[in-house]
């Protein structure tokens, strides 16, 4: 069985910011909620680096962990989903995550969170397979069709890879030993530790 | 003559081919050494000086990703509190320490003063009084009594939500069900919200009314040497709180002042806590949270069914003379006009009140 991984290559994220707005349009996330971010470190000072970021579907998830309504699952593929229907909006999953992953799109006065929302790896919910229910509430289930998330197809330098977590390693393998230098599997070790 | 000149230029020769093995050997030795030349001229520090920056970089590229670990924050086109940190790394602390201890701890707490009020009433039994005279005496005025029931029916309705909601997953999905509990938890996490703001109101015009006549004072030790009357057969004099009631107030106050605090902000994610203090105050919180459950089950068990008299007090507004006399007789005596006491009477209306 596959294991599921995102990987961005650093030496090549050029912060287009095409997989933001892919994964919005693709999913028609609501509006203050994004389910991948890009980061730029060292901003416009030689060194500069970019990372697309969003959830890492984590081995020992830490969101999962610390749900007071137990409402993550991992699926068979290794990726880390969750059940809107229980979800209270308590906030713990944020607290947890390494990645800022969980987003809470605002429902009332106050400040109240509504139901978390988060990068699926467009695999949707427990809802059936690309379901008008499963849609609403996670967006599109691009892995039921055969399909990989729409952020690293659609990235330009091919910096975001999606995918088994032994294919994405080999071909980023690859890339270092033709053009040099040291890997850096970002985040890897974060997310994935004591993985095989 | 030709000899000689034949001579000469056979010498001439000698000298040119010595001169020439002479400059090979030269030569010979003096290319390997052009490397030192190099060296000298700079060439080469700068050779090595590329290496030296190469190591530099790759140091410099684990520093890089090593502050990215630890929480360094760059920009992000997308907007939100800490959109810019891409690892942060107190998440997994809050998560061990909340399912660590703090859970354990908190239960283990609960479960001791659970324990111990059954062995008290085991041991013991009800703190029956010695007379019941059939006089009453007025003790809480009605505004007090309201604010008290006020007060404790929201807190038990906080406790319960709140301890649903650190629980609820280990002791109430395996009976009700995800979907069961859920429902519950989506009730319950509301509730708890946005009654926290009445009982945080309740709470601190409590501690406000009563924290006068809350501090410790000489006939106090004497009370708590003998653990409120649990060693020996009768308690020594108290006034009109006991030290056992003025300890449980000053856990009351220092804790609800640390459940308030934590709680405002964890109500409000909108004032832009970052998850770090978002963490501190969850942990706050559900630690004087349970602690505060704790030590009120012990103040429902002794208003209630430990002590006889106390409850009629809480509900009528008056208490029987027996039981004031028995646990409150300083107050007693200086309510029927006796020695004064060092604290001060209620209000003198309150004393000519009847029961209900």
């Amino acid at each position: 069985m596959a294991r599921m991984k995102f990987l961005c290559d650093a030496e090549r994220c050029i912060e287009c910011n095409g997989c933001v707005t892919a994964c919005k349009n693709e999913h028609e996330v609501p509006w203050g909620v994004n389910r991948r971010r890009v980061v730029t470190l060292d901003d416009g000072v030689p060194g500069e680096k970019s990372i697309s970021v969003a959830c890492m579907h984590c081995t020992d998830a830490p969101c999962a962990a610390v749900c007071p309504v137990d409402c993550f699952y991992t699926s068979d593929d290794g990726i880390v989903l969750h059940d809107k229907d229980l979800c209270i909006g308590c906030g713990y999953c944020f607290y947890a995550c390494p990645f800022g992953a969980p987003q809470f799109p605002q429902k009332e006065a106050f400040g109240v969170r509504g139901k978390m929302d988060k990068c699926t790896f467009c695999a949707g919910g427990p809802e059936e397979d690309n379901s008008a229910a499963e849609e609403e509430k996670y967006g599109r289930n691009r892995v039921a069709e055969g399909k990989l998330p729409l952020c690293a197809e659609m990235c330009s330098t091919k910096a975001l890879l999606a995918g088994d977590g032994d294919m994405v390693a080999d071909i980023y393998r690859e890339r270092i030993t033709k053009r040099g230098g040291r890997p850096e599997t970002w985040g890897w070790d974060t997310a994935y530790k004591g993985d095989s | 003559m030709r000899v000689k000149e034949n001579k000469g230029k056979r010498r001439n020769r000698l000298y040119v081919a010595l001169a020439a093995i002479a400059l090979g050997l030269l030569l010979a030795m003096a290319l390997p050494l052009t490397g030192y030349v190099l060296h000298s001229a700079g060439l080469v520090q700068v050779a090595q000086a590329q290496e030296e920056e190469d190591e530099e970089l790759v140091n410099q590229r684990a520093e890089y990703w090593r502050a990215v670990r630890g929480g360094v924050e760059g920009y992000s086109a997308v907007s939100g509190p800490e959109a810019g940190v891409l690892i942060q790394g107190g998440g997994q602390a809050w998560r061990e320490t909340r399912n660590g201890p703090v859970s354990f701890y908190g239960a283990s707490f609960i479960i001791a003063v659970l324990v111990a009020i059954a062995v008290k009433h085991l041991v013991r039994g009800r703190d029956t009084l010695d007379v019941r005279t059939g006089r009453t005496i007025a003790r809480w005025p009605a505004f007090e009594r309201a604010l008290h029931w006020y007060v404790a029916i929201l807190f038990i309705i906080l406790a319960i939500t709140g301890l649903s909601l650190m629980f609820g997953r280990a002791m109430l999905i395996p009976l009700m069900g995800k979907e069961g509990f859920a429902v519950w938890a989506q009730l319950a996490k509301p509730v708890h919200d946005y009654l926290s703001l009445p009982f945080a109101a309740g709470l601190i015009l409590t501690l406000l009314i009563y924290m006068r006549k809350m501090f410790l004072q000489s006939h106090d030790f004497a009370w708590l040497k003998s653990v409120g009357g649990l060693i020996g057969d009768r308690h020594p004099p108290s006034g009109f709180f006991n030290a056992g009631e003025k300890i449980f107030f000053w856990i009351l106050f220092f804790g609800g002042i640390a459940l308030t605090v934590s709680g405002f902000f964890m109500l409000f994610p909108n004032l832009g806590t970052e998850r770090d203090a978002m963490r501190l105050w969850n942990i706050v919180h559900s630690s004087t949270g349970m602690l505060l459950i704790a030590v009120s089950l012990g103040h429902i068990y002794l208003g209630s069914f430990g002590v006889e008299g106390a409850l009629e007090g809480m509900v009528t507004g008056s208490v029987d003379e027996g039981f004031a006399q028995e646990h409150h007789k300083l107050w007693y005596d200086e309510v029927k006009g006796g020695a004064p006491a060092p604290e001060s009477a209620p209000a003198p209306d309150a004393t000519s009140a009847a029961p209900t």
